[in-house]
């Protein structure tokens, strides 16, 4: 258009134009380039239709100098007073968002400007569209992001610019799948049919919502070749929709598996070595739990800048915590226990009161908050529909590893052929100069120590609170019987397949009635096969 | 009926036993009014029912330092039934038959109140219920200063379908498996229906109690939501899985600006132990947030920030005001209202004095109890969550209304009559 402009008119024309040009150029940086009286007042006072206009004046204007007023007015830090439009600063002081006038004290009875759900919508596009042109390619992939959960086509011409400028491949490639959206119906063929075939690349359901309408008959300008490639987009989104939700299924009965591995794993070296029935199991998980929280906020405390990595630390912590308890239980009460079957039970039912009771007193009967680290927050997105959030990630990662870890400590180390060599023939083995007490102790630290570390990894997704452990407890014991007492293997085997089972069964039938399906299940298969999947051979098996 | 007399003998027996076991004071004066506090200090409702127990005395030292109640001071009787339903049954006629209280303000859940209502109907004592609940009841022996479906449910999603709420048109009702989500479900969908909602804009899903593992329904939820018309998610989900279910719901990328949830049983107390950021915008909707801004709200707030830390309260660094405590502090000063207006204790002049009460309510209303029904008339306030913990009112009625304990989407009960009949049920 410029250049043809330049081309048509004569010299003295352009030069006028380019001084008018100008002219605005100037008046858009003095006037244009942060909100206006108008602006603020409508932002700052008018209703919410009237605040949502003026976000979407400033979306199109896309200056950077509207994002303070902007970035306030997201974080509750807008204030009216009087007239005038004030930002408060985090030392109390305040400045006017139009004179740059700054108060030393925010005005005590200045009105804070609060927003709903419908405008903090019309926000997040409006800072999106300022920060497509930031310098941070993250920044500009959030923007991008944003943007295209809420498509406007008053948009498209800074999508253009954007597109034009952008080096990153990753981010020019949600531009082209924004803009597409937002061009579906332009009236140019070959345009519309770029948009259909890089939509059909995506997995997004809005995106199918945007293609269907042209599957019908009557739909304007579709030729049948559009109306081709729309149906094949429509199957290719339909057919990555699919596939996400049966990889969706298998990862949340994983994620469910390795959540049930991990408390029971404690629970299968108690019982399944020691032939110890631990009722306090889930409290020695909850001793796990609220030793991050320990540690979390004394890592805020002392080192706020390490915050981000406190998980890390809290796993020896929470193991060690956990472990001491379990060693101390051992010593006073279990071990003149040994052989007792009922007896064991309710005295660890007794601990596990005392240890509820203890931890309500010194830390309320209130849950206590355990915050993710900004890298255990959010998720992969493979599909729309099939994002993998980290917590859990690392939680089938780390539940690999402590097994793992288990595993080759009973294999593989002194300590372990000790474990081993006590719970095939107690007698024997001290003949043999096994010191069997402090086995016995280590051995309960031990399983103790694993249910500390599921205490710290199930803090980062669920409640911390006294009555923690309760919750996990059966669920313990279905694995641990199911699996075959006795074995680490069966452990595993049993979590995942109870995991990915409940999960399939929640799909289609809902939770309630997979909780009870579940337990029929194990039930009818215990009938079937008391000694679970996994039976001990040989000798010492009938003992 | 045999059963039912063997049942009541055997109440009685117990109720027996505890009196002789049972430390009465034997100062028991004829210059005090007796008040009983029946709420759960121990076991899983302790969180949320401590804090009751604490603003009732705190509303009966205020009474007391004002010169009491027809010149006599009252005297709280503090009973635990620690969540056990059928203990509540055995306090509640320990305190009127033992203790002889004149009223008694507590119950929680649902099934405490259903457990002790045949003991007040039997032994014509006086119960004041201060939580939100799914209607379906009215007796006159209890006095529900919460919120009736219609008070709390109705108006909220009425918000939701509003241009302001983002105009949802697909609804997921998603709560914990028992009497309260299930009611206010079922009167829900009649509602949605009267609007045009079709059966299969509405997913209906429980969870078990204690659930914590939320991916599949949030999946759900998500392909659910994927059908094109703006989702909202309605939420009776119960106190402790709610954490796990917002923990969820952030990580798997829904924001309240997307799809947002509306909770009925989430107020400032339950958000005290939460990681508030993945909640920031969805929202909840009371008669009351501890955000309002008036000067008797004001005036609340500072006295029961003072009240707790004089009384060493746990949470006392932390001072929070919610729902249920104002409901709580709200019934005390009605019904010190009404025994100065009757000018006696008796249970059956008190209710008579009861109606058309009124009182200047931290919520910034005067709220009336209704000449007939029983109920609070009650503003109702929808709120988002902000990252502090606390709400911030986006809609509001414009005044009190008026409690429909028998709700109109329910089939049968245009019979029935809004006020007590005698019987409960």
């Amino acid at each position: 258009m410029l250049r043809s402009s330049f081309s048509l008119f004569s010299l003295p024309t352009f030069v006028f134009r380019l001084a008018v040009v100008w002219l605005l150029f100037c008046f858009s940086l003095g006037a244009e380039a942060r909100p206006d009286a108008g602006q603020l007042t409508a932002l700052a006072a008018g209703d919410n239709d009237a605040k949502i206009a003026a976000l979407q004046q400033l979306a199109a204007q896309a200056e950077t100098d509207a994002l303070p007023v902007l970035e306030a007015l997201q974080d509750d830090a807008l204030y009216l007073f009087g007239q005038s439009v004030l930002i408060a600063r985090a030392d109390g002081g305040a400045v006017d968002a139009l004179t740059d006038e700054v108060l030393a004290e925010l005005p005590a009875d200045a009105e804070n400007i609060t927003i709903n759900n419908r405008v903090r919508g019309a926000l997040a596009v409006t800072l999106a569209a300022i920060r497509l042109a930031s310098n941070h390619a993250s920044t500009r992939l959030e923007a991008i992001e944003a943007l295209r959960a809420n498509p406007d086509a008053a948009l498209l011409p800074l999508l253009d610019r954007a597109w034009a400028k952008e080096e990153n491949a990753s981010i020019r490639k949600r531009i082209e799948i924004t803009r597409a959206m937002m061009r579906l119906q332009d009236t140019d063929r070959a345009v519309r049919l770029e948009a259909i075939q890089t939509l059909g690349q995506t997995s997004d359901p809005a995106n199918r919502q945007l293609l269907e309408p042209l599957l019908a008959k009557d739909a304007a300008g579709m030729d049948p070749e559009l109306r081709a490639a729309a149906q094949k987009a429509v199957t290719q989104i339909n057919n990555r929709l699919a596939r996400g939700e049966i990889l969706g299924g298998i990862f949340s009965g994983l994620s469910l598996g390795s959540i049930l591995l991990l408390a029971a794993l404690g629970l299968a070296v108690i019982y399944g070595l020691m032939g110890v029935i631990n009722m306090a199991h889930g409290e020695l998980i909850m001793i796990g739990a609220y030793a991050t929280y320990v540690t979390q906020t004394l890592v805020r405390g002392h080192a706020p800048g390490w915050f981000d990595w406190y998980p890390l630390l809290a796993l020896p912590v929470s193991f060690l915590a956990a472990a001491l308890v379990g060693i101390a239980m051992e010593r006073l009460v279990i071990r003149h226990l040994y052989g007792r079957p009922l007896e064991t039970l309710l005295a660890t039912w007794g601990i596990s009161l005392i240890l509820i009771q203890t931890v309500r007193t010194f830390f309320g009967a209130q849950n206590v908050a355990v915050e993710n680290p900004a890298w255990l927050s959010g998720g992969i997105e493979i599909y729309s529909n099939l994002i993998l959030p980290y917590n859990r990630i690392a939680i089938i990662v780390f539940a690999a590893a402590v097994v793992l870890a288990v595993a080759l400590l009973l294999a593989r180390s002194r300590m372990g052929l000790f474990v081993r060599a006590v719970t095939q023939n107690r007698p024997m083995a001290r003949c043999m100069g096994v010191p069997t007490g402090r086995v016995d102790a280590l051995t309960f630290g031990l399983g103790a120590g694993i249910a500390g570390l599921a205490g710290s990894a199930l803090s980062q997704i669920g409640n911390v609170g006294p009555e923690l452990g309760q919750g996990y407890i059966v669920d313990s014991f279905m694995v641990v019987v199911l699996g075959g007492v006795g074995q680490i293997a069966g452990a595993v085997y049993a979590a995942l397949g109870l995991g990915v089972l409940s999960k399939f069964i929640e799909g289609f039938a809902g939770a309630v009635l997979a909780k009870i399906a579940i337990l029929l299940m194990i039930i009818a298969f215990i009938q079937k096969r008391p000694q679970g999947i996994f039976a001990l051979k040989g000798r010492f098996a009938e003992q | 009926m045999k059963r039912r007399s063997f049942f009541k003998s055997t109440l009685s027996a117990i109720a027996l036993s505890v009196m002789t076991i049972g430390s009465a004071p034997a100062w028991t004066a004829e210059d005090t009014i007796k008040v009983g506090v029946l709420h759960s200090l121990s076991g899983t409702m302790a969180i949320s029912e401590t804090v009751l127990k604490d603003v009732a005395l705190m509303a009966i030292d205020e009474i007391n330092a004002k010169g009491g109640v027809l010149g006599r001071k009252l005297e709280p009787v503090v009973v635990d039934p620690a969540s056990n339903w059928p203990l509540f049954a055995e306090k509640a006629r320990q305190l009127i038959t033992q203790d002889k209280v004149a009223v008694v303000f507590g119950c929680w859940t649902s099934v405490s109140r259903k457990s002790v209502l045949p003991v007040f109907e039997e032994l014509n004592g006086l119960l004041f219920y201060p939580v939100q609940y799914e209607g379906e009841e009215l007796s006159k022996n209890v006095f529900y200063t919460g919120a009736a479906p219609n008070q709390q449910a109705i108006p909220a999603v009425e918000y939701l379908m509003s241009k302001d709420g983002g105009e949802a048109r697909r609804f997921v009702l998603l709560g914990t498996d028992y009497v309260y989500p299930r009611t206010t479900n079922k009167i829900l969908r009649a509602f949605l229906k009267s609007k045009g909602v079709a059966d299969a804009d509405i997913l209906e899903e429980y969870t078990p109690f204690g659930h914590s593992d939320y991916q599949t329904i949030i999946a759900n939820i998500k392909r659910f939501a994927s059908a094109g018309k703006r989702t909202a998610v309605i939420s009776t989900i119960n106190g402790d899985s709610n954490v796990p279910f917002y923990k969820e719901l952030g990580n798997q990328g829904l924001k309240a600006t997307d799809v947002p949830v509306v909770a009925f049983s989430v107020g400032e107390e339950e958000l005290r132990g939460v990681d508030t950021k993945p909640l920031v915008g969805h929202l909840a909707s009371w008669n009351y947030f501890m955000s309002l801004r008036n000067p008797t709200n004001d005036a609340f707030r500072k006295q029961w920030a003072e009240y707790a830390k004089a009384k060493k309260l746990p949470g006392a660094a932390k001072p929070l005001t919610n729902d249920p405590m104002e409901a709580t502090y709200i019934g005390i000063h009605l019904w010190a209202q009404a025994v100065e207006k009757a000018k006696s204790t008796d249970t059956n002049k008190v209710i008579a004095a009861m109606g058309n009460q009124e009182f200047n309510a931290p919520n910034g209303f005067k709220v009336r109890m209704d000449a007939k029904n029983h109920h609070l008339h009650k503003p109702v306030f929808v709120g988002e969550i902000r990252p502090n913990g606390q709400f911030n009112v986006v809609w509001k009625t414009s005044g009190p209304i008026k409690a429909q304990p028998w709700s109109p989407f329910i089939t049968g009960n245009e019979k029935k009559k809004d006020e007590p009949d005698g019987r409960s049920k």
